[in-house]
């Protein structure tokens, strides 16, 4: 990766564990401005804790998490204020279901960043259009799809105007025919220079929206690669044989 | 030493009549829980029963006493019985008789619930390893109905033992009755003996109640999955 | 059986003044019941030292103990050591003492089923613990909570009918001092029994509503 971009995150030999079970062992990975990295590995390769330790979610039992000059894995971290420059989109979207679309992403900008109302208006307004659900903004959580949820979910991590946005499996909960609608935001998002970490099942979308790809097995990372070199020519055989699998359900 | 009052509770033999009146408090729950349960199984039985009416009646049955307080009931039955059926009835047969008219209701229901919630296929899939009926009665059906029922049904006789302290209210010369009895002989005696004797009662009531109360969450904690 | 309407019409006044009182005790029972749970269900969630032990141990207290015994110890006992209070001051710190603790628990479980995703989602945008509470879980745990609070209210209201005990003119002291002084066994009875439907049997289908609609439908309809 040498690369002149601006170095966002970088972290070092990172260690999870939960109690006595390592779940991951020693990560390893540089994020620069503008990249988007996705991970790929088989289920339980510990690639959801790794995105859910750099929103502080899970506690890290050692190495290290620079940001900006920090490091995030030292006990004295203000997550609050690191979490507004690092977004967090989930799985199940999580909306606020008492809350409407509108005051779900407006909630974030005014009571965390108290920002100025209607500018953040404006800015909610705008990112709804852009992914085209400008006219429910005044419906319930429940009244929406699951896709249209999701997409509201990415709307109110990116109104906190993030350095950076973690997607943990955002699709994986939704109905096939829903996917498309959600994935065309985030590589939109890609192609307009957003920093993004996504983990991911989906392979195909791997490829077109990643400029690297990491492969995770057994909390390690195996390899580090051009999205377009990974998936013609993994390194270790482990991607290979990852990769053969999805091949073969794609059949 | 100057008189506390709380000596009250130790002279003569106040503490032994004490606990003999919640004795009597106990066996009055302990024989409608029981009377309650035998009948209240029947009447979870007929609950899921498809016929409308008589699901209407035994419903009916229940919200009566779940609407109603069962000072009400207890009233209803030591007031109006002896005019209306011109027999006289003591409070305790009045008090047993609501309480286990009340038990099988809330049983029924607790059993009724059970029953209903028992999954299809846990029977169908006994079948298919070719248990008899017998067998699947007995491994099956009856250990998984006694786990949904058994903290509801503790936690209904806890609500019952403190239900019971209104029977003196229909003169049952039961704990609080003899506390109000050592208070009155000892007004001048012992003039704060109503501070003791009620808080001792308190306590007692708790002693009791308590226990049953931490089985009831143990075994809903234990079984919720 | 010859009802006595007549009677029937004359004792009206009585258990119409007998309802109130005991609607009066209820609401401010039930309302200071609400607030005690308020306060203590947020206490034992965040797990504040001391006071958490000290919530827990008056709800156990409150629970396995009959509304009846609590009264006699305020009303009777109480006084012996200087606390002196009205027969209804008596009847609704009482009530409050017995459905705080019943308030407190239906607070409490509403805030636990707020969903742990929730919560990291609230963090996700960097709401603080308090915004957290105020923004997303309270509001979702209060809206949970409505069918156990109604449950409750019930509960309460049906539990004045013990406040009789401490010399007051509610609904059973009416009928008994009826049947005692006129021998209108079948009519006091029946009234008493008709006024507590009239108080009960509305909330209570009120409640059933509420409930199904809390179980079938979320925010947004």
């Amino acid at each position: 990766m040498g690369d002149s971009r601006e170095l966002l995150l970088e972290i070092k030999n990172l260690q999870k564990s939960y109690g006595d079970r390592k779940v991951l062992e020693g990560i390893d990975l540089r994020v620069r401005k503008g990249e988007v990295i996705v991970i790929l590995g088989p289920s339980g390769c510990g690639k959801s804790t790794f995105l859910r330790c750099l929103n502080g979610l899970e506690s890290v039992q050692g190495g290290e998490i620079q940001y900006l000059g920090r490091n995030l894995a030292e006990d004295q971290v203000d997550w609050r204020e690191i979490r507004q420059h690092i977004g967090m989109v989930f799985q199940n979207y999580d909306l606020f279901p008492h809350m409407t679309v509108i005051d779900n992403i407006l909630l974030g900008p005014l009571k965390v960043q108290k920002r100025d109302k209607t500018e953040a208006l404006q800015q909610a307004e705008q990112l709804l259009d852009r992914v085209g659900l400008l006219d429910r903004k005044d419906a319930y959580p429940r009244q929406l799809s699951g896709g249209q949820k999701q997409r509201i979910a990415i709307v109110r991590a990116l109104c906190m105007n993030p350095d950076i946005i973690l997607f943990d499996e955002v699709t994986a909960s939704l109905d096939p025919e829903m996917v498309r609608e959600v994935l065309d935001v985030i590589q939109e998002l890609a192609n307009q220079g957003m920093t993004m970490i996504i983990v991911t099942h989906e392979m195909g979308f791997a490829k077109s929206v990643g400029d690297f790809i990491v492969f995770m097995d057994q909390g390690k990372i195996c390899e580090i690669r051009a999205a377009a070199q990974f998936f013609t020519r993994p390194e270790t055989e482990r991607a290979q044989h990852f990769l053969d699998i999805f091949q073969y359900e794609k059949l | 030493m100057q008189n506390l009052g709380i000596e009250v509770l130790f002279e003569g033999s106040n503490m032994e009549r004490l606990l003999g009146g919640l004795l009597v408090t106990i066996e009055i729950s302990f024989i409608s829980i029981v009377l309650g349960t035998i009948l209240g199984l029947f009447m979870g039985l007929l609950r899921t029963i498809e016929l409308k009416f008589l699901r209407f009646i035994l419903r009916l049955y229940l919200e009566l006493f779940r609407i109603i307080p069962i000072l009400v009931w207890l009233y209803v039955v030591y007031f109006g019985f002896t005019p209306l059926f011109d027999i006289h009835i003591s409070g305790e047969v009045t008090s047993i008789l609501v309480f286990s008219l009340w038990g099988a209701a809330e049983i029924g229901d607790i059993v009724r619930g059970a029953l209903e919630s028992m999954p299809k296929h846990q029977m169908e899939s006994a079948k298919a390893l070719g248990l008899s009926s017998g067998q699947i009665y007995r491994y099956i059906l009856i250990p998984q109905a006694v786990r949904r029922m058994l903290p509801g049904s503790i936690n209904l006789a806890t609500r019952m033992v403190k239900t019971t302290s209104l029977v003196v209210l229909i003169g049952v010369i039961e704990v609080v009755k003899i506390g109000q009895q050592i208070i009155e002989l000892g007004v001048i005696k012992a003039p704060s003996a109503s501070f003791w004797v009620y808080g001792f009662i308190f306590i007692l009531y708790f002693l009791v109640c308590y226990p049953l109360s931490i089985i009831s969450r143990r075994f809903e904690r234990r079984w919720q999955n | 059986m010859n009802f006595d309407w007549e009677f029937i019409v004359e004792s009206l006044p009585l258990y119409g003044d007998a309802m109130w009182l005991t609607v009066k005790l209820a609401f401010w029972g039930t309302l200071f019941s609400l607030v005690l749970g308020l306060l203590f269900s947020v206490v034992l969630h965040y797990k504040l030292p001391v006071i958490s032990g000290v919530i827990v141990a008056y709800v156990e207290l409150s629970r396995n103990t009959p509304l009846l015994v609590q009264l006699f110890f305020l009303y009777y006992g109480l006084p012996k050591i200087g606390i002196h209070m009205s027969e209804v001051a008596c009847a609704i710190v009482g009530l409050t003492f017995l459905g705080g603790s019943y308030m407190t628990e239906a607070f409490r479980s509403g805030i636990e089923a707020v969903s742990k995703s929730q919560v990291e989602s609230g963090l996700s945008i960097g709401l603080s613990k308090v915004q957290l509470a105020r923004y997303v879980i309270l509001p979702q745990a209060y809206a949970i909570s409505i069918p156990s609070l109604g449950a409750n209210a019930i509960f309460l209201l049906k539990e004045t009918s013990i406040v009789g005990a401490i010399a007051l003119m509610d609904l059973m002291n009416v009928a008994k001092d009826l049947i005692g002084m006129h021998y209108k066994t079948a009519e006091s009875l029946t009234l008493l029994v008709v006024s507590y439907l009239i108080l009960i049997l509305p909330l209570s289908i009120v409640l059933s509503w509420v409930e199904r609609k809390v179980r079938y439908a979320e925010f947004g309809d």
